[in-house]
C-alpha cells in the first residue's frame, strides 16, 4: 500500500515536471503557429529588414523595432556592466564583511522593485533630467523621452542580476589563487587585474549575456520612457520603439486589423527565440565555470 | 612603487564610487517615489474604488486594483506552489543518480525564468483565445502562474539542496518510502518555502506585461473568476498617462502603495532567508 502510494505520487510528480519543462516547447510552437499567417505573406528576411510599419496597409517591417531594442539594450549594458563589475570586485575583495552584509540586501531590494515603478521613476526623474540637463549640451531639442532614458532605466534594472551572478562567480574563485598572487607582493588591484579577471572572464561574459536577454524583454519600464516612435533612432536622444513595447501598446487593436495579431505574435516569437538562445548560452557557461572552479 | 600604490588607490576609489551608484540607485528610486507620492496619499486611495469621474480627477481610490492584484498574485502563488513543490522534490529525491537529466531539467527552469513576462502574457493570451476565456481574473492568474513557476521551482530546488543528505539517507534507511522521506524534508525546509512564496508573490504582484492582455481592467472588485480584474501596476500605468494633474498624482500615490507593499514582501523574504540559514544543520 505504501509502495503503491509512493509509485503513484512519483508518476504524478513526473507528469508535473514534464509538463512545466515542456512549457518551453509549447510556448515556442504556440507563438510560431500564430505567426504563420504573417510568415506566409512575407518572408523572415523581409519582416526583419523592412522598416515600413503600416498595419492598415498590411505592411509589417520590424526593422525600427529591432533597432530600438538594440539601442536601449546596448546603452543599458554599456552603463551597467562596468559599474557592476567594479561593485562586485569591491564587495567581494575589498569590503569589510559587515559593510558587505549591509550593502547586499539593498541590491536584493532593488531587484524586488516592480518594473512599473522603474517606469514611473524614469518619467519623474530621468526624462526631465535628460531634457533639461543632458540633451541641451548635445542636441537642439529633446523631449527626454529617448533611447537614452530607456537605457538608463534598464541599466538600473539589471544591476542586481549582474551583481548577484558576479558575486557568486567571484566567491567560487579559490582563495589559494588570490593568496599566491598576493604573496608575490602584488597589490590587491594587480591580483584582480592579472588573476581574478582572467579566472572570472567567462562568468562576466555569462552575466552580461543574461543581463542583455533580461533587458531585451523588459516591457513596461522601457515603454514608459522611450517615446515609442516607430523610426530607427540615430542618436541616444532620439525616441525609440523596442519590440516588447510594440506588443504591449497594440494588443487592444490587434484583433480588429487583419494580420496584426499575427505580426505581434511574430514579435513575441522573435523575443522568445533570442532570449532562449542567450539564456541557454549563458547558463551553460556558468555551469561549466562552476564545475571547473570547484573541481 | 608609488605608481603601483596610486593605481591601487585609483581603482579602489573607482570601485567604491561604482558601489555607491549601484546601491544609491535604490535609494534614489524609492526616495523619488516617496517624495512624489506622499502629497497625494490619503485614506480614500486605499479604501475606495473609483467613483464616477475618477479618471478626470474626481473622488475615489484604487482599492479595486489593490484587491485585484492581491487576488491574482495570491491565486497564482497557490496554484504555482501546487505545481512547483512536487517538481522540486522530483528533481531532488526521485532523480537521484541521474545527474544529466536533472541538470537538463534545471537548465530548462533557468531558461523559463529568463523568459520575459510579455512573452508569458502573449502566450497566456493564446491559451485564453484557444479555450475561449475572456480577459478575466482567471486569465490573469493563469498567466502569472506561468510566470512564477520558475521562480518557485528554482528557489525550492536551492532550499532542498541545502538539506543534508544524511537526513534523507537516515529516513530512507528506516524503511521510509521516497514520499515519506519527502515529508521529512518538507518539515525541514518550511522557512525556505515561505521565502519562495514571498519571492513569487512579490514578482506576481508587480508585473504588468503578463496581465496586460489577460486580466483586463475594471473599476469594480471582481466577485468571480470570470470577471475582469484591475491590477495595481496597470492602474499606475493608466493613470500616469492621463493629462489631468489630479490623476497623475494618484499614479504617484498608487506607485507609493505598490512600492511599500513590495518592500515589505522583499524585506520579509530577506529575513526568512537569514533565519533559514541560521537553523540549517
Amino acid at each position: 500500500m505504501r509502495f503503491l502510494k509512493d509509485k503513484i505520487i512519483s508518476k504524478l510528480m513526473l507528469v508535473f515536471t514534464l509538463a512545466s519543462v515542456s512549457l518551453i516547447v509549447v510556448i515556442g510552437v504556440g507563438l510560431y503557429y500564430r505567426s504563420i499567417p504573417i510568415l506566409h505573406q512575407s518572408s523572415w528576411h523581409n519582416l526583419l529588414t523592412k522598416s515600413d510599419w503600416k498595419p492598415l496597409k498590411g505592411l509589417f517591417g520590424f526593422y525600427p523595432f529591432i533597432m530600438g531594442t538594440l539601442w536601449v539594450t546596448g546603452i543599458a549594458i554599456i552603463i551597467a556592466l562596468p559599474l557592476c563589475v567594479l561593485t562586485s570586485f569591491y564587495l567581494v575583495e575589498y569590503a569589510h564583511p559587515k559593510i558587505k552584509q549591509i550593502l547586499i540586501p539593498f541590491v536584493n531590494l532593488l531587484s524586488g522593485i516592480p518594473p512599473v515603478i522603474f517606469g514611473v521613476w524614469g518619467v519623474l526623474f530621468i526624462v526631465p533630467f535628460i531634457q533639461s540637463s543632458i540633451a541641451p549640451h548635445f542636441v537642439e531639442f529633446s523631449t527626454g523621452y529617448s533611447v537614452l532614458a530607456g537605457g538608463i532605466v534598464l541599466a538600473i534594472m539589471i544591476f542586481p542580476l549582474i551583481v548577484s551572478i558576479l558575486n557568486e562567480v567571484l566567491t567560487t574563485i579559490p582563495q589559494e589563487l588570490k593568496d599566491a598572487s598576493l604573496a608575490l607582493g602584488t597589490t590587491k588591484w594587480e591580483t584582480i587585474k592579472k588573476v581574478i579577471i582572467r579566472k572570472a572572464a567567462p562568468g562576466i561574459v555569462a552575466a552580461a549575456v543574461l543581463a542583455i536577454s533580461r533587458a531585451f524583454g523588459e516591457t513596461i519600464a522601457v515603454l514608459m520612457v522611450c517615446g515609442n516612435n516607430a523610426v530607427v533612432p540615430h542618436s541616444v536622444f532620439d525616441p525609440g520603439y523596442p519590440l516588447p513595447a510594440l506588443i504591449a501598446n497594440n494588443y487592444g487593436e490587434m484583433l480588429s486589423i487583419p494580420l496584426y495579431d499575427s505580426a505581434l505574435m511574430f514579435a513575441a516569437l522573435l523575443l522568445f527565440i533570442i532570449i532562449l538562445l542567450f539564456n541557454i548560452l549563458s547558463r551553460i557557461i556558468l555551469t561549466r565555470l562552476e564545475r571547473n572552479l570547484t573541481a | 612603487m608609488i605608481k603601483r600604490k596610486l593605481e591601487e588607490l585609483f581603482f579602489k576609489i573607482l570601485m567604491i564610487l561604482a558601489t555607491i551608484v549601484v546601491v544609491g540607485s535604490f535609494f534614489l528610486i524609492v526616495g523619488t517615489i516617496f517624495v512624489k507620492g506622499i502629497p497625494f496619499m490619503n485614506l480614500d486611495m486605499i479604501t475606495k474604488t473609483p467613483g464616477g469621474g475618477f479618471y478626470i480627477g474626481k473622488e475615489g481610490g484604487v482599492l479595486n486594483a489593490i484587491i485585484g492584484s492581491l487576488y491574482i498574485a495570491g491565486g497564482a502563488t497557490v496554484l504555482g506552489l501546487v505545481i512547483s513543490i512536487p517538481v522540486a522534490f522530483f528533481i531532488n529525491l526521485y532523480m537521484k543518480g541521474r545527474r544529466i537529466t536533472s541538470d537538463i531539467i534545471r537548465l530548462a527552469f533557468d531558461v523559463l525564468f529568463g523568459i520575459p513576462s510579455i512573452v508569458y502574457g502573449a502566450f497566456g493570451f493564446l491559451i485564453m483565445v484557444y479555450f475561449g476565456i475572456r480577459a478575466s481574473l482567471l486569465g490573469g492568474i493563469i498567466a502569472v502562474t506561468l510566470l512564477i513557476i520558475p521562480v518557485l521551482v528554482r528557489t525550492l530546488d536551492e532550499v532542498i539542496r541545502t538539506v543534508p543528505g544524511e537526513l534523507r539517507d537516515a529516513a530512507l534507511s528506516l524503511g521510509a518510502t521516497r514520499w515519506e522521506t519527502a515529508k521529512v524534508v518538507l518539515r525541514q525546509i518550511k522557512p525556505g518555502i515561505y521565502t519562495a512564496i514571498l519571492l513569487a508573490f512579490g514578482r506576481g504582484i508587480g508585473d504588468v506585461a503578463s496581465v496586460l492582455f489577460t486580466a483586463g481592467f475594471s473599476d469594480n472588485i471582481p466577485t468571480s473568476l470570470h470577471e475582469p480584474a484591475a491590477t495595481l501596476p496597470l492602474a499606475i500605468f493608466f493613470q500616469l498617462g492621463s493629462p489631468v494633474e489630479e490623476v497623475q498624482g494618484r499614479a504617484y500615490a498608487s506607485a507609493l502603495i505598490l512600492t511599500i507593499l513590495v518592500l515589505i514582501i522583499t524585506v520579509l523574504s530577506e529575513v526568512m532567508i537569514k533565519k533559514f540559514s541560521k537553523h540549517k544543520i
